[in-house]
């Protein structure tokens, strides 16, 4: 099981939390899993064909997996996967 | 019987060898000429200086050469008026370790009177002198640093959530110059987290609001304020007359916008974006570093980026991130530590945890890639565009 860190944007659709174990061998099957588990978060990620929308970043641990294998990314238990979308907040 | 002053100085003279001022000029002016370490007092050394001479008075010579020099092999040469002072001092130095210290012969004097060129340092006034002590104090700071913050001038996107708590503290520590650009008023609603204003000023342009109260902290920052949104037509114009650029914005069109700016006109961009709990901070250093499309090429729909005015913020939050940003932004003017650049920091306010993301220039990135097509463009309709079409594209 990888861990999930959601951000405060999608913690509505998980229930609230902040972090999610779910299974996986690889960044895209742990988003399966937990867009399965949670198909509001899949809505707001996904596009229609099941690929990530380009305006969401994924990290795993402390690496943009843009750089690393994308979806093919290997990851273990050990491993934090992160969703993270641009924040806009400051002014107001 | 114990010795006296001449015999210290005979004492010293046996072990510490000296360099006349014509054996070393010639290195000085090469620029390959050894350490100067010039113990007089504050007042004298206000006087003038030989050139790249670094300022430590006697009495602190001890607790601050570490910081000045750090390996015990190099060649040191110290100097004070008249070369008396400073041969008592290079024998602490050879006491301490330093293993190849030599003493001016005849001191600042005798340099003077050969004629080889000195240096008159700028210097702080009295009143800043003891406004600014603590800064002074700091080795990476002192007072050439705080000099530097006097000089530089700082622009504000924004005086609102973030901007509020950045401006407070960089015209506490003495920046020269803010820009505050704001088109908004003072809400009731602002003051939960927007420290700088007041109650008094509900209704008052924001920019207006916070000149209030810088010029009650600290009266010698001259404050400019933009009472309008930065927008194509005056980003350019504004981003050249400043050193860094502290993004406070509250919408992606402007943040877009100014990073696009921030390249074209070379200018650091102190960034950081706030939503309930959580706060991102980074710095982009145009060409040096990512930049902010290296990180997120297209903004996410309105949706998945509410405002804090749609989602909330908590208001302390803004301090903690505000403050990171004034930090990163007097780094960035003193040319010091390591910011940001290459890093987004990512503070949980409810976890309490600080976690750091790498980010790395992207070499197909639309606005810093070698192929960039990099031009201002209608970031409203880009960012409205790029949501829409994407998010027509997801399922419900």
């Amino acid at each position: 099981m990888s861990t999930v860190k959601i951000p405060p944007v999608l913690r509505q659709a998980v229930g609230g939390d902040r972090t999610v174990e779910v299974p996986g061998a690889t960044m895209g099957e742990v988003l399966d899993a937990l867009c399965a588990q949670f198909p509001a978060v899949g809505s707001q990620i996904l596009t229609g064909d099941g690929q990530l929308h380009k305006y969401v970043n994924v990290y795993v641990n402390d690496e943009d997996a843009r750089l690393l294998q994308w979806t093919d990314t290997p990851v273990g238990d050990a491993d934090t996967v992160m969703i993270l979308p641009a924040m806009a907040g400051g002014a107001r | 019987m114990s010795p006296s002053y001449q015999d210290l100085l005979s004492a010293a003279r046996e072990v510490i060898p000296e360099v006349e001022p014509s054996e070393v000029a010639p290195r000085v002016e090469a620029g390959d000429g050894p350490l100067i370490i010039d113990v007089r007092e504050t007042g004298e050394w206000d006087q003038g200086h030989l050139p790249g001479a670094v300022h430590i008075p006697r009495g602190f010579l001890e607790s601050r050469i570490g910081g000045v020099a750090s390996d015990l092999d190099r060649e040191l040469l110290i100097s004070c008026a008249s070369g008396q002072r400073s041969l008592l001092a290079a024998v602490t130095l050879r006491d301490m370790g330093f293993t190849n210290v030599a003493n001016l012969a005849g001191g600042f004097a005798r340099w003077k009177q050969n004629n080889y060129p000195v240096e008159v340092p700028r210097i702080l006034t009295p009143a800043q002198r003891s406004r600014y002590s603590r800064h002074i104090l700091i080795p990476e700071v002192g007072e050439e640093g705080q000099l530097k913050l006097l000089d530089s001038k700082a622009l504000l996107i924004g005086a609102g959530g973030l901007g509020s708590p950045a401006a407070y503290y960089l015209a506490a520590a003495g920046v020269g110059t803010i820009g505050l650009v704001d088109d908004d008023v003072v809400d009731e609603s602002n003051l939960q987290r927007q420290i700088i204003h007041t109650t008094d000023r509900v209704g008052v342009n924001k920019g207006e609001s916070a000149k209030e109260a810088i010029r009650a902290l600290n009266p010698e920052v001259q404050v400019n304020v933009h009472p309008f949104r930065v927008n194509r037509d005056n980003v350019l114009d504004l981003l050249q007359e400043y050193d860094v650029v502290v993004d406070g914005a509250d919408n992606f069109p402007t943040r877009y916008l100014l990073a696009d700016a921030a390249l074209m006109t070379r200018t650091p961009l102190v960034h950081a974006s706030i939503l309930r709990f959580e706060g991102h901070a980074s710095v982009f250093q145009p060409y040096d570093g990512p930049c902010y499309r290296c990180l997120f090429p297209e903004p996410p729909p309105p949706d998945l980026a509410p405002s804090c005015g749609e989602a909330g913020v908590l208001g302390v939050l803004c301090g903690v991130m505000g403050n990171i940003q004034a930090t990163e932004a007097i780094k960035v003017l003193l040319g010091i530590g390591d910011t940001l650049s290459g890093r987004l920091l990512i503070y949980d306010a409810l976890g309490m945890t600080f976690t750091e993301l790498n980010v790395r220039r992207d070499p197909d990135c639309p606005s810093c890639g070698p192929n960039a097509d990099l031009r201002l463009r209608d970031y409203e309709a880009w960012c409205a565009g790029v949501g829409t079409h994407d998010h027509a594209g997801a399922t419900a």
